[in-house]
């Protein structure tokens, strides 16, 4: 099998060679550090979601008017909002160049569970799409006015809820795989799925924001991304087994 | 040999054959309930005290919404059956509720919007039933967009009853989110939910219509999954059989 | 259990909420008819699509007759 791929040989071949020792080394954080490393040599895949979230946010005070008081109480949901739409245009690429090079049948293919594999893709997704907009949101935050008690809830309601938005997309992101042009259709999709953890995101720094504790709004988050990181990479899985077959 | 009738159900040719008995039936019981639902429930009950003639709304608005949430879950336990025990005629179902699932949303966000107007002075207010309602219709309109984008009809049957079964444990998820987030937001000038208790004379036709509306939805999925199955199993002999017999009954061929 | 209404127009008029709950009725059984009528719109056109497909099926056939007629033929003489 390994030795197939290695003769089709394509543009990310040394990166498959690695992805498939790793997945024969059947070690989880094996392949999450070959993902990675394979995530981090295309700058443009991390570096466009953040300048879209950037941009559209820099719209909005255009759109709306600039006045402080209203961009500070639009904030939290502004920023939630493009986190979330930044997080889902990124999840189109997930799994596409791994199904259209073939490496994903390959992995589907492993005796080790695809479950795995899919919980490893997502985790570097998390690591250079979400992270880093959890980074970036408090300078966001500061451009549109956020009083200065939503910073912190802001940061750790991004860092819990964009995992879990990374999560449930993955499984949007593998049934569309095998489609042409899943763009669109994947937002329509994914969207709906996405409410609870818009809705606790903004809560928590609502919550922060109107003086009282948020903790209660985290532990929901947390619920959520426990709950999605065990059943979502399952679904996904199974998307991927029936995209492959199409 | 116990589960020969299960087989049997599983194949589409014997669904439809039986089917067509059944039909009229349904159809019958369930126009007829609903008639007489809609006379009773427009003419014959008692008008509300508070909210006067507009009330008369519910009568459609609570059985569709009712049937738009448990139409949601018999397309994704059909779409589930399809996927576990690989039944063709279980994927049919599930893909023929799905736009039927979508218009009783509709109706039931329609009539909803037009009984606030004259209630509540407004057409749209960001309930938490009805936000959960709209969201209920996008997750509809999601699974029917996505059986749509395949090109193969086997892997759009997997995906979107994949996606269905994605949806139905997000539901409950939802629904308390989306209610915990409207009593963050409550304004105090809204009192939409009311938990009154509701009379007799009001309550029968509700109930008649309720009913109505659950066999005019049996009625309706088994006349989409017929003409599905029709659709699908197109190149089969007894289709061609069947459409031949027709087009000759219609006098469109020879 | 009597009839509210004093009046068709009464009926109609629904003390000023006429015109939302027959919209509202009206747009229901609209959405409803739709429903029940679909399948067989799409069964009709199925009806027509077979017998069109049929039809072209024979022509086909009958124009095949006697290209196909004609190596029989040949092997018979040859034989």
């Amino acid at each position: 099998m390994a030795t197939e791929t290695m003769a089709t040989g394509n543009e990310g071949g040394a990166g498959d060679n690695e992805r498939l020792e790793a997945a024969n080394g059947s070690g989880f954080f094996t392949l999450l550090r070959t993902e990675l490393l394979l995530a981090l040599r295309s700058r443009a895949d991390i570096v466009n979601p953040l300048l879209f979230f950037v941009t559209v946010l820099a719209m909005m005070p255009l759109g709306i008017g600039p006045d402080p008081d209203m961009l500070a109480r639009m904030a939290p949901g502004l920023i939630w909002v493009m986190a979330l739409l930044a997080t889902l245009l990124s999840q189109e690429a997930l799994f596409r160049g791994d199904f259209e090079d073939g490496s994903l049948e390959q992995l589907s293919l492993q005796p080790q569970p695809l479950y795995f594999a899919v919980l490893a893709k997502v985790a570097v997704h998390w690591l250079v799409t979400g992270l880093p907009l959890a980074v970036l949101s408090p300078m966001l935050g500061m451009m549109l006015n956020l009083p200065s008690a939503g910073y912190l809830p802001l940061v750790i309601s991004l860092l819990l809820g964009t995992a879990s938005l990374s999560l449930i997309g993955a499984v949007g992101a593998a049934l569309t795989v095998a489609l042409r042009r899943p763009g669109l259709l994947l937002a329509l999709i994914i969207m709906p799925l996405y409410v609870p953890v818009l809705i606790f995101g903004t809560g928590t720094v609502q919550a922060a924001l109107d003086g009282y504790s948020y903790s209660a709004q985290l532990a929901v988050l947390a619920a959520i991304l426990a709950a999605a990181s065990a059943l979502a990479p399952l679904a996904a899985a199974g998307a991927i087994r029936i995209s492959l077959d199409h | 040999m116990a589960w020969q009738w299960f087989h049997r159900l599983g194949s589409p040719r014997w669904f439809y054959q039986k089917s067509s008995a059944w039909l009229p039936w349904l159809g019958g019981a369930g126009l007829i309930l609903l008639l007489v639902g809609c006379v009773w429930g427009l003419g014959f009950a008692p008008e509300d005290a508070k909210q006067g003639n507009s009330y008369r709304i519910m009568y459609i608005h609570v059985p569709a919404a009712f049937l738009a949430l448990a139409g949601y879950y018999i397309m994704a336990i059909c779409g589930a059956i399809g996927l576990i025990w690989k039944m063709k005629l279980s994927f049919v179902v599930m893909r023929a509720a799905a736009p039927i699932g979508a218009a009783l949303t509709f109706i039931s966000l329609f009539t909803g919007a037009v009984w606030g107007k004259p209630t509540w002075g407004t057409y749209w207010v960001w309930d938490a039933r009805i936000t959960s309602m709209l969201i209920l219709f996008f997750l509809y309109l999601g699974v029917m967009a996505l059986s749509g984008a395949f090109s193969r009809e086997q892997s759009a049957d997997k995906a979107s009853a994949l996606l269905a079964l994605v949806g139905t444990v997000n539901i409950p998820i939802i629904y308390k989110s989306v209610d915990w987030w409207f009593t963050l937001h409550q304004p105090a000038t809204l009192k939409l939910t009311e938990a009154s208790t509701i009379d007799p004379s009001m309550f029968y036709p509700l109930i008649t219509m309720i009913a109505g509306f659950y066999l005019f939805y049996a009625w309706v999925l088994t006349l989409h999954t017929r003409s599905l199955i029709l659709q699908r199993e197109w190149r089969t002999q007894w289709v061609r059989e069947l459409l031949g017999q027709s087009s000759v009954a219609t006098g469109s061929t020879r | 259990m009597q009839f509210q209404f004093d009046s068709l127009a009464a009926f109609l008029a629904m003390n000023g909420h006429g015109p939302y709950v027959w919209a509202a009725y009206l747009v229901a059984v609209a959405v409803l008819v739709a429903l029940a009528v679909t399948p067989a719109m799409r069964q009709r056109r199925m009806v027509r699509e077979f017998s069109r497909q049929v039809r072209l099926e024979e022509a086909r056939r009958r124009a095949a007759k006697p290209a196909a007629a004609q190596p029989l033929g040949e092997v018979e003489a040859v034989k």
